[in-house]
């Protein structure tokens, strides 16, 4: 290892340099296909007719375009009762802790208060608590407020889950906003909400659309609670894609597209936020 | 200024009235303004939810594990009695639980070495190609990042499918390999071995980003002078990247730590919901006990361990780093 040049490496003959650069693009094409090859081949099997799913001498490369499989995953099983239920949780989550967690996060991030230190490292120490761990518990505890199975109980469960992540990111955004201009505002008369409506709130939306999608992402996707606080008649998205396997395992073609539905709206949406939600943790991370 | 008017935006309009009597003692400087109640009024919704249903069940949770409580606990026909630490005898006595523990540990240690070489190795790598191949692997990285656990598994259950599988039909077109029809999960090793290849799958994305990022805040002159004197890459590597990029890689480490050992959906939907003994790993194991065998207690008891071993583990795994960080 320790002989061997580093690339693009001072003092190269140039047309050394030329292989190996050639050399690290051959290697970074090998790590794109093998990490890719998970995604292509579930788009490949949910487009692909069904009997070529199940070719014992499969082909790499796609067979024909059909949407029989996606027909075929949404008869098996109820699809838009699911998708319906996990919208109507993950939204509800979203709105509501955005409402909630900007409030505190205005708290921590603009009023200088005795016990604010504690509150930051309660909000960060709630993060760090294994959430598998805690199942046990949240289901005896919405068990004995009469909200197991039902849309709330588990909406006030993701709500915690989402909380801290939110305040955190939100304040992160919060911070980088200079208060001078909230200060500029209020000396040309406007109230504290005033400012903060007017020149903190706009400046504050992207961020707050990134943490949201984020937020919704969290909601979207989890399964074990979705799985343990709901019935089966009540069952989410996820759990719905999770019972497919078990039931008709065999019927992979089917259950790609299944899988594909779940996850492209996913990809989509995270792959508009990332860029935005990665500058949100990082900004404000060295500010008080 | 009142602290109505900055609580409820919603409900209350900016009344007209609030503004003037508040005017004559705020000298400009809006900090603390509005009363020490202000901050708290803001804080007591997130606060509320977070005690509800983090804190309390957190409580009950070692409370849970003193107690007995089963079927007729939960539907309230016999009170919960207090046994002292006889679920923790029962669950500390019972040989299979510290084999699930070890198992949880080598799945998760070998998940984590996995993760970070991997994703120090892409790292480095990207660094090292033209900048449409760095595109082409930064979308894949990204897309696999942004997919549900749920969906993965499920991919990854096709792909390792014993007759259909690309994986099988792939292998066996090598010289001397027949695996078609050949089941990855008909032994525990094996069968793990496939599930960590998911969780990696699934952890690379997050590592390779963030320390790409990091490999920005490596200085080029550094690594250009240690060059120059004569180390070879691999001596750049240890000696400049590798101390630049420590409290990332600590950081990396400490939530791969956390997330390996956490694994359940990839483990209970690969093995369709009822994981054999062999694939049991802690957080299975507990939730078996809870839900299969109505044992809430002694499953609670097995989360409380948990917790304790993963807090014992990122503190061991801490203080080492800071050790070394000391010496060098």
């Amino acid at each position: 290892m320790s002989s061997t040049s580093s690339a693009g490496g001072a003092g190269l003959p140039r047309g050394r340099r030329r292989t190996t650069k050639a050399g690290w693009n051959l290697l970074g094409l090998i790590v794109f296909v093998v990490l890719g090859f998970p995604l292509y081949w579930m788009l490949d099997t949910a487009f692909k007719p069904a009997k070529d799913a199940i070719d014992p001498d499969p082909s790499l490369l796609p067979t024909g375009v059909t949407l029989a499989n996606f027909r075929r995953a949404l008869d098996i099983a109820d699809f838009w009762g699911p998708v319906g239920r996990s919208l109507v949780v993950s939204l509800s989550v979203v709105v509501i802790g955005m409402v909630i967690g900007l409030l505190a996060a205005l708290a921590i991030s603009r009023f200088a208060f005795r016990g604010r230190k504690t509150v930051i490292v309660g909000i960060l120490a709630v993060q760090m608590i294994p959430l598998v761990a805690m199942i046990i518990p949240i289901f005896l505890l919405l068990n004995d407020l009469g909200q197991y199975d039902k849309l709330t109980g588990l909406i006030i469960t993701y709500l915690t889950f989402i909380l801290p992540f939110t305040v955190w990111t939100l304040r992160g955004f919060i911070v980088n906003i200079p208060r001078e201009l909230e200060e500029a505002a209020m000396v040309d008369g406007c109230s504290r909400t005033g400012a903060f409506l007017r020149v903190v709130f706009p400046l504050l939306a992207p961020g707050m659309v990134a943490t949201s999608v984020y937020g919704f992402i969290q909601a979207w996707n989890e399964y074990l609670y979705a799985l343990m606080l709901m019935s089966q008649e009540h069952q989410t998205a996820t759990v719905w894609l999770g019972n497919f396997t078990t039931k008709h395992g065999t019927e992979y073609a089917p259950m790609m597209a299944g899988a594909t539905m779940m996850a492209v709206p996913i990809v989509v949406l995270f792959l508009l936020v990332q860029r935005k939600m990665a500058a949100g943790l990082t900004a404000g991370a060295v500010k008080g | 200024m009142s602290a109505a008017d900055t609580t409820t935006p919603v409900k209350v309009p900016p009344p007209r009235q609030a503004p003037p009597p508040a005017a004559p003692r705020q000298p400009g400087r809006p900090r603390g303004t509005g009363g020490a109640a202000t901050p708290w009024l803001l804080l007591v919704p997130c606060l509320l939810v977070l005690v509800l249903v983090m804190a309390y069940p957190l409580v009950r949770l070692v409370t849970l594990s003193f107690q007995k409580f089963g079927q007729p606990q939960l539907w309230g026909f016999q009170d919960a009695e207090w046994v002292g630490f006889a679920n923790f005898r029962a669950v500390l006595g019972d040989g299979e639980f510290w084999q699930v523990v070890l198992r949880t540990l080598v799945f998760a240690a070998g998940s984590v070495i996995c993760t970070m070489v991997l994703g120090m190795a892409i790292a480095l790598l990207l660094q090292r190609v033209s900048p449409w191949v760095k595109t082409l692997v930064n979308v894949v990285l990204v897309a696999s990042w942004g997919m549900p656990v749920i969906v993965a598994t499920t991919v990854f259950k096709w792909l390792f499918d014993s007759d259909y599988g690309i994986l099988n039909a792939l292998l066996s077109k090598l010289p001397g390999v027949h695996l078609i029809g050949h089941n990855w999960f008909a032994s525990g090793p094996e069968g793990l071995a496939v599930i960590m290849l998911l969780v990696v799958w699934g952890a690379v994305p997050f590592v390779v980003i963030t320390l790409l990022a990091g490999l920005t805040q490596v200085p080029k002159e550094l690594e250009e002078a240690a060059r120059l004197d004569g180390a070879g890459a691999w001596g750049v590597f240890r000696y400049v990247t590798l101390p630049v990029l420590k409290p990332v890689v600590v950081m990396l480490t400490t939530l791969s730590v956390i997330w390996d050992m956490g694994v359940f959906p990839q483990v209970f939907v690969m093995r369709g919901g009822h994981p054999e003994a062999e694939f049991q790993v802690l957080n299975t194991y507990s939730y078996d006990r809870a839900f299969q065998v109505n044992d809430y207690a002694q499953g609670s008891a097995i989360a409380l361990l948990t917790v304790v071993l993963l807090l014992g583990v990122v503190a061991v795994y801490m203080r080492q780093m800071l050790k070394i960080g000391d010496v060098e």
